[in-house]
């Protein structure tokens, strides 16, 4: 119960974050990437406060061992760089540049935006799940733990 | 730049961090979004209910936020409805061939120092910004 808990607490925190820092708007993802235009920086303060948190726990959570509720971190430990990882790192920054959405604020902005982005969800878990069935599964990874997760994040 | 918001992006930012610290501090878990969908996708015997937590926390965010007096701030959407099936179908496929998304890869991969998430966010990133120079600049206006 108590791991239920913390996990809906991470992801409303997470989404707390995606509304105060406005990244739940598209058009202000697509001012920070359209750099040869108005740009607006915020993303990257946005990026920088939440990685320099992000590391601070990682750092904890190496030096205590094990999760406060869980027998081990399942945090891949692959480092190596693959033609799979870059090409679906291109696919995706597409699609993000076509419309200033990547899945955390596309899935907050289904309660808080307008029906279209139900358009975009609806595409997004047919895209995840085409990959799943017809992608063969990667090469096992190497992990901290025993069992394997399937992505990286 | 006066649509630059430096203050909030980065109280934003420091409670997305801080939620992935969270998770990965209590539960060991990478606070990836595309990950914890997609693995749903379909659901595993005994995987399932944390991440249900996780995403039903994230989508009232908003309503909570609301709830407490908090001003949703403005939703554009720019594109059109076949842009927005196609940039979905991209992002859905994307994420789940390159492991990761802005959360997986962009926070908690590069916040481990990862270089597999290093290079994964410098790829999309710098193909994002190549797609929106192309549509707004080359080829849109």
């Amino acid at each position: 119960m108590a791991i239920i808990l913390s996990a809906f607490a991470s992801g409303l925190i997470f989404g707390l974050g995606l509304v105060i820092s406005q990244m739940i708007n598209p058009a202000k993802v697509l001012a920070f990437l359209d750099i040869f235009g108005r740009w607006d920086p915020s993303l990257a303060f946005v990026m920088g406060g939440a990685v320099a948190v992000s590391a601070l726990g990682y750092a904890y959570s190496r030096s205590r061992g094990a999760p406060v509720l869980a027998p081990r971190l399942d945090v891949p430990s692959r480092r190596d760089v693959d033609p799979r990882l870059l090409t679906g790192a291109a696919i995706f920054g597409l699609g993000w540049g076509l419309v200033g959405l990547c899945p955390g604020p596309a899935l907050v902005d289904l309660v808080a935006g307008p029906w279209t982005i139900f358009v975009f969800v609806t595409a997004m878990v047919a895209g995840l799940l085409l990959a799943r069935i017809s992608l063969p599964s990667g090469p096992p990874q190497q992990l901290l733990g025993e069992t394997a997760p399937a992505a990286d994040g | 730049m006066d649509h630059f918001t430096p203050v909030s992006a980065l109280v934003g930012g420091m409670l997305i961090g801080g939620s992935a610290a969270l998770i990965l501090i209590l539960n060991g878990r990478v606070a990836g979004i595309s990950g914890i969908l997609g693995g749903l996708l379909p659901p595993s015997r005994g995987d399932v209910s944390w991440r249900i937590a996780f995403l039903a926390g994230l989508l009232l965010a908003p309503v909570i936020y609301r709830a407490f007096g908090g001003a949703i701030p403005p939703i554009t959407v720019e594109a059109s409805v076949p842009v927005l099936a196609i940039a979905g179908f991209l992002v859905g496929f994307g994420t789940r061939l390159g492991a990761g998304c802005t959360s997986g890869h962009g926070v908690c991969g590069v916040g481990r120092g990862s270089p597999r998430s290093i290079v994964a966010t410098a790829v999309f990133t710098a193909t994002a910004i190549v797609t929106v120079l192309v549509t707004r600049h080359l080829l849109g206006a």
